[in-house]
């Protein structure tokens, strides 16, 4: 099993990609390939005029990136109250076609952190809801990290673990999902075949 | 299958004329009614049973973007419940008034449901056949069937109704 991790902070110690290492460990730990996506800056702003076949290198990459993973697992924090505005343009390229997507029935789980008390709650709500519109199979469970920059030790890994409890408990859910629809998709391949 | 079943339907097999069928669905949606229905049908009344069912994918509303979030997990989950079904396990008639006992299976889920609605008496259509017809009507809660998806109003209230009116017409003709 391969699970695809999308940060929606794009900066080099961004607190959600430190978050998606941590989630990365856990899953590695159960024998599930983890990468976290790199190259979420280079997608260009949405334009249906480029939305054509071939499409732009970068927003290829990402959705080849999606539809080759079993399960995609993200973590936002939160901009002006809801999610970074290239986290929703990816969205935006990745819910293309509609109906036939590299997101549509595609397992996904939702976390965040955020440097406030709240832990990028609204983001996760916004991004739930957006990916759920997409066509994914939004997973539940949320893990809203505040206080971030106090969250985490030299070596990256979370100081508090209740938290990582409630990260684990989300990537046990996303296995699950994944495991589901492998399984449903080879009852259908069964059916068909 | 009692033999006053039997007796409320005409007897015999009777099979969907497709083209001349409609299966949908109603609901309450902000300040007025959402209608959709299924292209690709099935019904049947066979021996005093009715059943019928839609393809999902085959989901007819006014805009692509929603007939494919229609499909998604937020609703109908296309992927994993292709279809939605339907069987009587009784029917009771009143003159042309029919209450039809039996139930739905919808995103996996089955419940029971009473239908309401009317039955014609068979008439010869222009192709040497005879036919009837069947109106029909069941509301169901969507949230028992784990079919949640809402969106809050600015006061508060829920965008979506949970409850959805089920509506067929079926034109049935009889099978030799």
């Amino acid at each position: 099993m391969r699970v695809l991790g999308i940060s929606g902070s794009l900066r080099r110690e961004s607190h959600n990609t430190k978050l998606l290492r941590v989630a990365g460990e856990m899953f590695e730990a159960d024998g599930v390939e983890f990468e976290i996506y790199e190259g979420l800056k280079l997608v260009p702003p949405y334009d249906e005029d480029d939305d054509r076949d071939p499409a732009p290198a970068a927003v290829a990459r990402l959705r080849q990136a999606v539809a080759g993973a079993d399960a995609v697992f993200f973590s936002t924090p939160e901009y002006n109250a809801s999610i970074p505005g290239q986290l929703k343009n990816a969205i935006d390229w990745l819910s293309r076609p509609i109906g036939s997507s590299a997101l549509t029935n595609k397992p996904v789980a939702v976390i965040g952190a955020s440097t406030g008390m709240f832990g990028a709650v609204w983001a996760q709500a916004e991004l739930r809801k957006s990916l759920a519109t997409a066509g994914a199979r939004v997973v539940e469970g949320e893990v809203p990290v505040g206080h971030a920059h106090t969250r985490f030790d030299e070596d990256g890994g979370l100081n508090d673990p209740n938290i990582a409890e409630q990260v684990r408990d989300v990537v046990d859910t996303l296995t699950g999902a994944a495991d589901t629809a492998h399984e449903a998709e080879m009852r259908r391949e069964a059916v068909a075949a | 299958m009692s033999t006053t079943e039997a007796q409320v339907v005409p007897a015999g097999t009777w099979a969907v004329d497709k083209v001349h069928s409609h299966i949908g669905f109603a609901v309450n949606y902000m300040a007025g009614t959402f209608t959709g229905s299924f292209s690709d049908l099935e019904a049947e009344l066979r021996d005093g049973t009715l059943r019928g069912s839609a393809r999902v994918s085959s989901i007819q509303v006014k805009d692509p973007n929603l007939a494919a979030h229609l499909q998604a997990p937020d609703f109908f989950d296309t992927e994993r419940h292709p279809e939605i079904t339907f069987e009587s396990d009784d029917i009771r008639r009143g003159g042309e008034h029919l209450t039809i006992d039996g139930e739905i299976t919808l995103k996996g889920h089955t419940e029971p449901v009473e239908i309401t609605g009317v039955i014609t008496d068979p008439i010869q259509d222009p192709y040497g056949g005879e036919r009837l017809g069947l109106k029909l009507e069941a509301k169901i809660d969507r949230t028992k069937f784990g079919v949640n998806w809402n969106n809050p109003l600015p006061s508060g209230e829920p965008a979506l109704a949970d409850e959805v009116t089920l509506i067929a017409e079926l034109q049935l003709s009889k099978q030799a």
